[in-house]
């Protein structure tokens, strides 16, 4: 019951954050949203027995993305910002479909049927703390994607870099 | 225990509500965010999952997601600067050079 009444918390929060954001006028409003909603799903995480996972949301989304996109939001134009359209004209039609999308994920759940079950138990993780397991699964069985990984994000610096610099 | 649908119903929404921000908003910024929103929804999903069949693969992807969603943030918002940068436009509607 307990365990029940927290989950149902954390989802009604979660759905009214996230239309929130994206029917906020003020785009800072909307960021500020965003960074409770990151907390609210590190809560989930923890809910799930990811410890890891739920200190990598808080420091990668909250402290780093979301730091990202205060900056920019600082050169946009907030006071045009505030009195401009906020939706396209044809919102009804984008509604419409995310409705149908819905209805399609309804009917694909009610056809689930759960795979069999790994290794991992909540025991045999907790005999040798979260991060390890993950870790020496990441480092052994993924360490080329993890190595992909990396290369990813060096294209992101140097694209930042190229894209965001004076043209001269 | 949560039945494991619940997750999966609850990342659907959010997931949806992303799609709908994405499709509905004028500005870009809020555009990227609810490309944010989705990616999340996703990783919800991914960790009920890793955590009902008992298995890490669930979160060594969700690991990887966040990867590319930073990388994704960063190179976006820079694309965004540099479109500011160019034209004074953060609305989908007034950016019309590639006639689309």
């Amino acid at each position: 019951m307990l365990p029940n009444l927290f989950f149902g918390y954390f989802a009604i929060v979660m759905v009214v954050l996230s239309l929130l954001i994206i029917t906020r006028r003020n785009p800072v409003h909307s960021v500020l949203w965003m960074l409770v909603l990151f907390f609210h799903i590190a809560g989930l995480y923890l809910f799930l027995n990811a410890e890891f996972l739920a200190a990598v949301q808080v420091i990668l989304y909250a402290g780093a993305i979301l730091v990202l996109f205060l900056f920019v939001i600082m050169m946009l134009n907030l006071k045009e910002e505030i009195t401009a359209e906020r939706f396209i004209g044809e919102w009804p039609i984008g509604v419409a479909l995310g409705i149908s999308i819905i209805m399609l994920v309804y009917f694909a759940l009610s056809k689930f049927i759960q795979g069999p079950v790994g290794q991992y138990t909540i025991e045999a993780i907790n005999k040798e703390t979260h991060t390890k397991t993950i870790g020496r699964v990441l480092y052994t069985e993924y360490l080329f994607p993890f190595e992909i990984a990396s290369l990813i994000l060096l294209i992101a610096i140097v694209g930042a870099i190229v894209l965001a610099k004076k043209r001269g | 225990m949560v039945p494991l649908d619940w997750y999966i119903g609850l990342s659907a929404v959010i997931f949806v509500i992303g799609v709908v921000g994405f499709i509905i908003r004028r500005n870009i910024l809020i555009m990227l965010m609810s490309v944010e929103l989705m990616l999340n929804s996703v990783n919800i999903s991914l960790v009920a999952f890793s955590h009902y069949l008992q298995d890490l693969r669930g979160q060594i992807f969700v690991f990887f997601i966040i990867t590319v969603a930073a990388a994704e943030a960063a190179i976006g918002l820079a694309i965004l600067v540099a479109l500011f940068k160019n034209k004074a436009a953060v609305h989908t509607d007034e950016i019309t050079e590639m006639k689309g």
